[in-house]
């Protein structure tokens, strides 16, 4: 180590140089990240900037800037009344799929949460490590075995078929679990007891309130997961008045690639993307505390 | 604790006066509270674990072990479904796409969410917000979108990288070829992923608590060491959740090669990932039987392979 830094003119030089070195090192590092920012917002704007031009225009016109007429509405009156307006059924689809299943699992990893929180039972430990465990089996590799029980009871190609199973989240009960632990206090909860009032009451009443943010993160994740799902929806609905939003654009992008010819459905396949991300864009924007709360959560594991 | 017992006494001196005994209902007051009423929270979520997960797993393995026959029809035939497996090539092939993929998709991509959630937690910029959001959008989008999204680009029609190659006379990248098409679905995932776990990550440094290499800055220690030496191991945990995550999710692939499908049949057929060969099995071909033997096996391969990466990654450090 430099033993010189007590004469005064040294130490306005090392500070200098710490300045400098500081600034590159800044400035290189931000670059670096800027260079990633491209990466991940370009197929954004490639997407935005796709959606505003016509069938012809997508293959005559350079990809990354927009054609010299702005055809994004006509896209738009186009998407909404092709095929009887049938994208609109699927976004009404989706967002009812999405909306039932997000409270449902929500509501009920919240109740299994605090109970595997707060109460001692026999069996605790066991059950606990059983629904760990089955975030390790591949939910794919069981949607093809539920796919063909749905269809022994009679619930292929309803609404039903594609709640019910995501109404499980084995994550979502982990995630509570933790945060009941940590957000509901043991004093609390017994005050209320002496107070003689129910366990059920309690929860409702007591707990519920001290868990919303909790229960508000694993709601988000569920409604994403839901928005997003593809596998399950592909297997067991049939019906295009039943499909969600990935279904029917994956439905209309092998029509137009099947025969080359259908090129509208391109221009369809793009502004229907365009149009299925802008409600979780917005939702991740506005609620952000949440899951960046969540993911924090999950992470204090260990 | 004295709160407890009163009121436990006040209870069964309540069910006293309707009930005679005492210790009875005690201990049934003490069943309700002990037994009943924790899995009666629990109920709602174990019946429709056991009717979606249990149940279909069960199903699974049950169906797995019979065989449809063009005479006598359906038939016990105890492992053969899985010894089939053993001896299925297209079954291999997409197991080893699914490996290979996992070797380099994970790696790359955790590596990639570390070392931004280590820059953006040093402080060393100021967009960090920017960077956060930035990164984390693609994982906001269906992973269908993405896939159709990035199908489009990689297009050699009207895709953005073949016209800048056709405008610099060169030809367009075989994005969507036999030798390239596992790396452009690489792509894919690492796109739509990478900012989920660089979020996970950059809270657990977060979490750490400066006194924790304050003094090995002073010290002279440089960003790089205090990542690697204190950083690394303190987030460690994390990280390995973040990878059996990651390994579980690339081992179940299916989105995006079915999408892929559609641009490149003659790339992907039916085998391409196991996933989309028990799919097609049980789809266009209707051998649910041999299609639940392969999901099954395939379930155990994921299950086997984080089991053995959470044991192996645990070793030598306390639960």
């Amino acid at each position: 180590m430099a033993i010189s830094v007590n004469t005064p003119v040294s130490r306005e030089v090392h500070a200098g140089q710490m300045k400098r070195t500081r600034w590159t090192r800044q400035s290189l590092a931000t670059t670096f990240l800027l260079v990633f920012l491209v990466y991940f917002v370009l197929p954004f704007f490639w997407l935005i900037v796709s959606a505003t031009k016509t069938n012809p225009e997508l293959f005559t016109s350079f990809g990354l800037w927009f054609a010299s007429d702005f055809n994004l509405f006509k896209n738009l009156g186009d998407l909404f009344t092709h095929d009887g307006g049938v994208f609109l059924t699927w976004l009404w689809n989706t967002a009812y799929y999405a909306t039932c299943t997000a409270v449902g699992a929500a509501l009920i990893a919240t109740i299994a949460g605090y109970a595997f929180a707060k109460f001692q039972f026999p069996g605790r430990t066991l059950v606990f490590a059983i629904i760990l465990g089955s975030i390790m089996v591949p939910s794919t590799a069981l949607a093809i075995p539920t796919y063909l029980l749905l269809s022994k009871i009679g619930l292929i190609n309803t609404p039903l078929a594609v709640i019910l199973p995501f109404l499980v989240s084995p994550f979502g009960v982990f995630l509570m679990r933790l945060y009941a632990q940590q957000a509901v206090p043991d004093e609390l909860l017994d005050a209320a007891r002496v107070d003689g009032a129910g366990e059920i009451r309690i929860f409702w009443s007591v707990a519920f309130r001290i868990l919303v943010p909790g229960f508000v993160t694993v709601l988000l994740f569920s409604f994403v997961a839901t928005w997003n799902n593809y596998f399950l929806p592909l297997l067991v609905l049939s019906d295009p008045t039943y499909y969600p939003l990935t279904l029917g654009l994956a439905s209309w992008n092998a029509q137009a690639s099947a025969n080359g010819g259908a090129q509208l459905l391109f221009t369809l396949v793009l502004t229907g993307s365009l149009v299925s991300i802008l409600p979780l864009i917005v939702a991740f924007l506005f609620l952000q505390r949440y899951w960046q709360g969540g993911l924090t959560l999950g992470s204090i594991r260990s | 604790m004295q709160k407890q017992q009163q009121v436990e006494a006040d209870h069964s001196t309540l069910a006293v006066s309707t009930v005679k005994q005492k210790p009875v209902p005690l201990r049934w007051y003490r069943w309700r509270q002990r037994v009943a009423l924790p899995y009666l929270f629990l109920a709602p979520f174990l019946l429709l674990f056991m009717l979606f997960f249990i149940l279909p797993l069960g199903y699974a393995l049950g169906i797995s072990l019979f065989a449809d026959r063009l005479v006598g029809g359906t038939v016990f035939v105890g492992g053969q479904n899985y010894l089939q497996a053993f001896q299925d090539s297209s079954f291999w092939e997409g197991v080893r796409h699914m490996l290979l993929f996992m070797v380099v998709q994970v790696p790359v991509m955790l590596g990639l969410a570390l070392t931004f959630a280590l820059l953006l937690d040093s402080g060393v910029t100021k967009l960090r917000t920017l960077f956060r959001l930035g990164f984390f959008l693609p994982y906001a989008i269906p992973s269908v979108v993405a896939a159709l999204l990035w199908g489009y680009l990689y297009s050699p029609n009207f895709g953005p990288f073949a016209q800048i190659a056709s405008s610099l006379h060169l030809p367009a990248p075989g994005f969507l070829t036999d030798s390239g098409m596992l790396a452009s679905i690489g792509n894919i995932v690492t796109w739509q992923w990478t900012g989920y776990n660089m979020i996970i990550l950059y809270a657990a440094l977060q979490a750490i608590p400066p006194e924790l290499y304050e003094a090995a800055l002073v010290d002279g220690a440089t960003g790089w060491k205090v990542a690697r030496y204190i950083k690394i191991p303190l987030i460690a945990p994390v990280l390995v959740l973040a990878c059996v995550l990651s390994i579980i999710g690339s081992l179940q692939l299916f989105n995006e090669p079915s999408i892929m499908a559609t641009l490149a049949p003659n790339v992907i057929g039916d085998h391409y990932t196991p996933n989309l060969y028990a799919y097609n099995l049980a789809f266009n071909d209707q051998q649910y039987n041999y299609s639940a033997a392969i999901s099954f096996t395939l379930g155990a391969i994921v299950f086997v392979c984080s089991y053995i990466f959470m044991l192996a990654t645990n070793r030598g450090r306390l639960r």
